[in-house]
């Protein structure tokens, strides 16, 4: 009974404080009191001058519509294709596909996307110019454009897959096949059935999962610096350009700024929240109406040909940046590269080793740390009752909720200040802030979920506590854990900004590293890093996946 | 403390935030069934977790719970041995039948071949002879029903809470069920108490019967 | 609760003694060999731009021939921008870190020395004249010790020139065509719509091509090299505006996007989105060809009446953890040998800082006999160097563009 106590007081540490540190370390210059810099006394100028810079409305409008969008979006077609498809084969198969499409970092999917779909991309490549005349690129402005819808493009591509994964963890809690025959035998549609009957309680399980990729989406820095739009950026981009500014004033601009940031996700969850509960409402209202919806065949076909071309666009993305890896000259409108080299991969070999092992240290021990957090506190729910630990819980979810950039530069400050500046400690400390929660946040919805009645019997059969929790609830929750660290892994694996922040450069990542390297734009170091910042989660979603259709290949009730 | 042989539940008082939801006084002998009879909602379950020891902090409970002069009041669940069996067969899913029977074996039983011996005469004793390798998932209801209620005695429990264990059976397997089960408790010598809002169940237990709820 | 943040002061507590008794002694630059016995063992942590291939591969060389001669470490940290390192530096002084900084050596110019020097974030007094190896740099060109108009004070040690040239692909785009000034390179734009672009400043190659622009059309070449006049900036950059203005309709998507840098404007021209691009390295396309990036047919031009050119430095913060190996390291960096490797296109090109005349013999010729590449002009027809404005032009030069086309209409 005291372990749990222990962890939960050590999951509040690790997540709340550096949080409040960081905000603080921001809100401070935004009001304008930095003494190192110069500022002493507090002020709303840098608001003012934040408002006056140019394009300012537009950066701000942009990052809301195109969260707002890219949520929307990837909820709906995940919905939308859950209805439609749950419990058939195709669905049974795609399930297995998900996790090496999550496992993708953002970025590396989003420049897989950029090399696709540009007009000197791969996709125009194929039809010229035997069928479009072109022998160069045309003048279209796909990726960059001003409205942001490439962006929103790579921002789905990559959400679909963490939604599905999410819902895939909370079927199985759901009585899915009874439910649908129930629905069925009374004349609802597949879609309408599900949405009536299985959605709501599908949605409060997915319902966090959901937020974050709201509150990420508005506030994605590499995704939008690779794919939005540029003149201007959206907001978190121009705040990055400002921070790293030699023109030190405009620090308290950036600060000015994150606290916007802060408010533009916040005001964005709120909207979602009244979004959601108005779709409520409508539900309730045509469903009392008693519509059965049966023809629901074309939108089921939609659902799956949206899920297949986001699948597609990550998959050909990998080929291509695979394919960039190994390319010597490629110029357009050749399909493929005019020589294929290890050149590429021989040169930067020998500079990624260190940061290899870098990354996957830091990622094996956060994931770690942060399974065994989440398990510790999830165990304690289970032993004090739900509402023991809520207010606490609650917290964990913070950091996906705050923008990083909102608190990242002041938590800096507090690890330069502690000497743990660039210590692994420190990097897997602050990782942990972000993977705890997705591990959390994948974790702890089914592990709620779980019947709790296999647990009493057990204990009722005289069993020892721990030993129904290695025996009964660990096993059978073995694909939901595996799934949490994997996703873990991944997180960690992708952090950028943290990694940058608190590796000062001298711990490097696959992701930072890229990051750097891509600022040069060259498709070939693009191609290397993005696939090995590919693989590495790849691989953790292998496992997670395997493990348990190996373990429990001959146990009908665990297959999902 | 009294030294009667069999369940004695006294002064027992549950309550929902200071509403009264349960109070009840009462003995079950060796091999005989209480019957708890109530509508859903009445508590009546309520009362099967505290006297199993798990019942939610929610809920604020008072009344001593005493076996053959033992007090399990103060217990947790696990060394209470209360055996139960829930509406459901809850089997689990990732063990194979016989697993499921010898992971209930007490582990005074140390050795493996032994537990799985038990655990196979077990399943041979009510008709599943040769299921041990199976998967839970592949078993029929009653069959499902039967490994459970043999799940619950080779753990030999002091006594057995029953939760309408029989309501989701049909018809014929209901009676057949009932009948192994109450036989199995009575053989074993165990106290049972049944919740059940099914009249069938508590004329064919045949012990003292108490309604709950019915003036709440 | 009480036990863990026990824990945590007493880690603080421990770190903080650490730091300060780490503490190492600053090095004396004219005690040289005081200064090598102490950087041995010693972690550089070099700050530099990491979007070119040919620079990693020379840093890590660097690297190498460092640790296998004096005995430390050389980390390479890439930054996507110069101003992330200063940015840096200034955070560890926002937080009183004036020792064992983060940053020991950074790779640097123009607006971000002078704002680094302003701050007194340098490692001072200036130490790059005392470097053993001075002897060789080329002190006859003024921008090795005068940096964008600032005086480098020996604050910065030189490391490579930089001079700005064009490259196009001979396959496709007709050499008589080529401008030979900025007002010619707007006309070539507009007989060649979407042809033409250049990276979006604060992008280092942009604002090159900015103030390349600028110095060509102002009357007054003397403003160029004093600060900035607030009064009168506006006047005096009317005509880059109006160029810039006039040119916008024929670049690369009317100028609703810019390229990101100067390797993705490579593969642009490989592809044949643009027709013309630029660098500030005048063997970079010869590098670009040998690395099967460009096709063999690219060919480099330049303007007769002469292009921006520059020297390159690297700094060493006031509060840098190893300063004496970062010492070391400055003055292998303007040693002939790791001159000679860099200028070799095989693996970088970029051009020497060192004197000829000064080095010996056999240095002399080996630079001689080096290869250009076949994409790279001789000396000879590189033309004038025009030197880098006040560094205050950059920053004016930046904002003035971001306010006029950072926001596309």
């Amino acid at each position: 009974m005291l372990l749990p106590r222990i962890i939960r007081g050590l999951t509040f540490v690790i997540l709340v404080v550096p949080l409040v540190c960081g905000l603080v370390g921001t809100a401070l210059p935004a009001f304008g009191y930095l003494p190192t810099l110069g500022g002493d006394h507090l002020t709303l100028h840098f608001f003012a001058d934040l408002f006056a810079r140019p394009g300012i409305g537009r950066s701000i409008l942009l990052t809301f519509a195109t969260a707002f969008m890219t949520t929307a979006l990837s909820f709906l077609v995940v919905i939308v294709f859950v209805a439609g498809w749950a419990g058939t084969h195709a669905f049974a198969r795609l399930q297995h596909l998900v996790s090496p499409l999550l496992a993708l970092p953002h970025a590396a999917a989003a420049f897989g996307l950029a090399f696709l779909i540009a007009p000197s991309g791969f996709l125009l490549r194929l039809v010229s110019p035997w069928l479009t005349g072109f022998d160069r690129p045309p003048g279209w402005l796909i990726v960059h454009d001003p409205l942001g819808l490439a962006m929103v493009t790579g921002l789905v591509v990559k959400e679909v897959p963490f939604l599905l994964l999410v819902t895939f963890a909370a079927l199985p809690q759901l009585r899915l096949e009874q439910t649908r025959r129930l629905a069925a035998s009374f004349g609802y549609g597949r879609i309408a059935g599900f949405s009536y009957l299985l959605a709501p309680p599908l949605y409060g399980q997915i319902r966090l999962a959901v937020y974050a990729v709201l509150a990420y989406a508005s506030s994605v820095v590499d995704v939008s610096a690779i794919l939005g739009p540029t003149l201007p950026a959206t907001l978190p981009v121009r705040l990055l350009q400002w921070m790293n500014d030699p023109d030190l004033a405009l620090r308290f601009v950036a600060s000015a700024g994150a606290l916007v940031q802060l408010v533009l996700t916040l005001s964005a969850l709120a909207l979602w929240w009244a979004a959601e509960c108005g779709v409520g409402r409508l539900a309730r209202f045509v469903c009392a109406g008693g519509a059965r919806f049966r023809r629901d065949a074309w939108l089921r076909s939609l659902s799956l040909g949206l899920v297949t071309l986001s699948a597609f666009f990550i998959f050909a993305g990998m080929a291509i940046l695979a394919l960039w890896s190994v390319a010597g000259l490629w110029q357009f409108p050749n399909a493929l590269p005019n020589e294929l080299t290890m050149r590429n991969w021989a040169r930067h070999l020998p500079q990624i080793t260190t940061p290899l092992i870098t990354t996957v240290y830091v990622a094996l021990i956060s994931t770690t740390l942060a399974v065994l957090l989440t398990l510790g506190c999830l165990e304690r729910e289970v032993v004090w009752g739900r509402r023991a630990g809520h207010m606490v819980l609650t917290l964990i979810y913070l950091p996906l909720i705050v923008p990083q950039i909102s608190f990242i530069f002041g938590l800096q400050v507090l690890t330069i200040i502690t000497g743990t500046e660039a210590s692994l400690v420190a990097l897997v400390l602050v990782h942990l802030i972000f993977v705890l929660p997705y591990v959390f946040l994948s974790l702890s919805d089914p592990w709620r979920a779980y019947d709790r009645r296999y647990e009493l019997i057990a204990a009722a059969l005289g069993v020892p506590r721990w030993r129904v929790l290695m025996r009964v609830r660990l096993p059978m929750l073995l694909r939901a854990i595996l799934t949490a660290a994997a996703v873990g892994f991944a997180v960690s694996v992708g952090q950028y900004l943290p990694t940058v922040l608190i590796g000062a450069g001298r711990l490097t990542t696959i992701t930072t590293e890229a990051v750097a390297l891509a600022s040069g734009g060259d498709g070939r170091v693009i191609g290397i890093y993005a696939f090995l910042q590919a693989l590495l989660p790849f691989l953790g979603f292998a496992i997670a996946s395997l493990a348990p259709a190996l373990l429990f290949r001959h146990r009908g009730a665990l297959r999902v | 403390m009294t030294s009667a042989k069999g369940l004695v539940l006294s002064s027992i008082d549950i309550a929902l935030a200071h509403r009264p939801l349960i109070a009840l006084e009462a003995m079950v002998a060796p091999g005989t069934v209480l019957t708890i009879m109530g509508p859903s909602g009445s508590g009546k379950s309520t009362l099967l977790a505290y006297v199993g020891g798990f019942l939610d902090p929610v809920f604020t409970a008072t009344g001593a719970v005493t076996i053959d002069g033992l007090d399990l009041t103060a217990l947790p669940a696990e060394e209470r041995h209360a055996g139960i069996l829930f509406q459901d067969p809850l089997l689990f899913p990732h063990l194979s039948v016989a697993s499921n029977v010898a992971f209930a074996i007490p582990s005074s039983v140390r050795q493996r071949a032994e537990r799985r011996a038990i655990a196979e005469a077990v399943l041979k004793d009510v008709g599943l002879d040769g299921f041990g390798g199976r998967d839970p998932a592949t078993l029929s209801g009653g069959q499902k029903a039967r490994v459970a209620l043999m799940r619950v005695l080779v753990a030999r429990p002091r006594l057995l809470l029953l939760d309408e264990p029989f309501s989701k059976l049909d018809m014929a397997l209901r009676d057949q069920t009932r009948r192994l089960v109450f036989e199995r408790a009575r053989v074993a010598g165990l106290p049972v108490v049944l919740v059940t809002h099914d009249i069938a169940d508590a004329q064919a237990a045949g012990g003292q019967i108490i309604e709950v709820g019915m003036n709440a | 609760m009480r036990s863990i943040s026990t824990v945590i002061t007493s880690g603080v507590t421990l770190a903080l003694i650490a730091a300060v008794s780490a503490r190492a002694q600053t090095p004396d630059p004219s005690d040289w060999p005081a200064v090598v016995s102490q950087a041995k063992g010693e972690t550089v942590y070099w700050n530099a731009w990491g979007g070119s291939d040919n620079v990693n591969d020379f840093i890590a060389w660097t690297g190498r021939q460092l640790q296998k001669r004096y005995g430390f470490k050389v980390v390479e940290v890439k930054v996507a921008d110069t101003a992330e390192a200063v940015a840096k530096v200034v955070a560890d002084k926002a937080a009183g870190k004036n020792t064992d900084g983060s940053v020991d050596l950074i790779w640097i110019n123009g607006e971000n020395f002078v704002a680094m020097k302003k701050q007194n974030l340098f490692f001072t007094p200036g130490w790059a004249t005392k470097l053993p190896n001075w002897k060789y740099v080329d002190t006859r060109n003024p921008t090795v010790t005068t940096d964008f108009n600032e005086p480098t004070d020996g604050l910065e040690s030189p490391w490579g020139n930089a001079k700005l040239v064009f490259f196009y692909d001979s396959a496709r785009t007709k050499k008589a065509d080529l401008p030979n000034n900025a007002e010619q390179l707007l006309a070539w734009a507009k007989a060649h719509p979407g042809r033409f672009s250049y990276p979006a400043p604060p992008a280092f190659m942009g604002t090159t091509f900015l103030k390349q622009v600028l110095y060509e059309l102002m009357d007054d070449k003397s403003k160029f090299y004093k600060p900035v006049d607030k009064m009168s900036f506006k006047q005096y950059v009317a005509p880059l505006f109006s160029y810039l203005d006039q040119i916008k309709p024929y670049l690369w998507h009317e100028g609703r996007d810019y390229p990101k840098d100067y390797p993705a404007m490579k593969q642009m021209l490989a592809d044949g989105s643009l027709g013309i691009i630029f660098a500030f390295n005048p063997s970079e396309a010869s590098s670009a060809i040998e690395a099967g990036k460009l096709p063999k047919t690219v060919r480099s031009f330049t303007f007769s009446g002469g292009t921006l050119g520059n020297t390159h430095f690297v700094a060493i913060p006031y509060n840098a953890a190893a300063k004496a190996a970062a010492l070391v390291l400055a003055n292998f960096l303007i040693s002939p040998e790791a001159q000679f490797h860099k200028q070799n296109p095989e693996y970088w090109g970029d051009p020497t800082v060192l004197s000829m005349q000064k080095l010996p013999g056999e240095w002399q010729k080996k630079f001689a006999a080096l290869k250009l590449g076949v994409a790279t002009l001789p000396p000879s027809e590189l033309g004038p160097i025009i030197r880098e404005p006040d560094a205050s032009w950059t920053d004016a030069i930046e904002a003035a563009w971001k306010k006029r086309y950072g926001v596309a209409h």
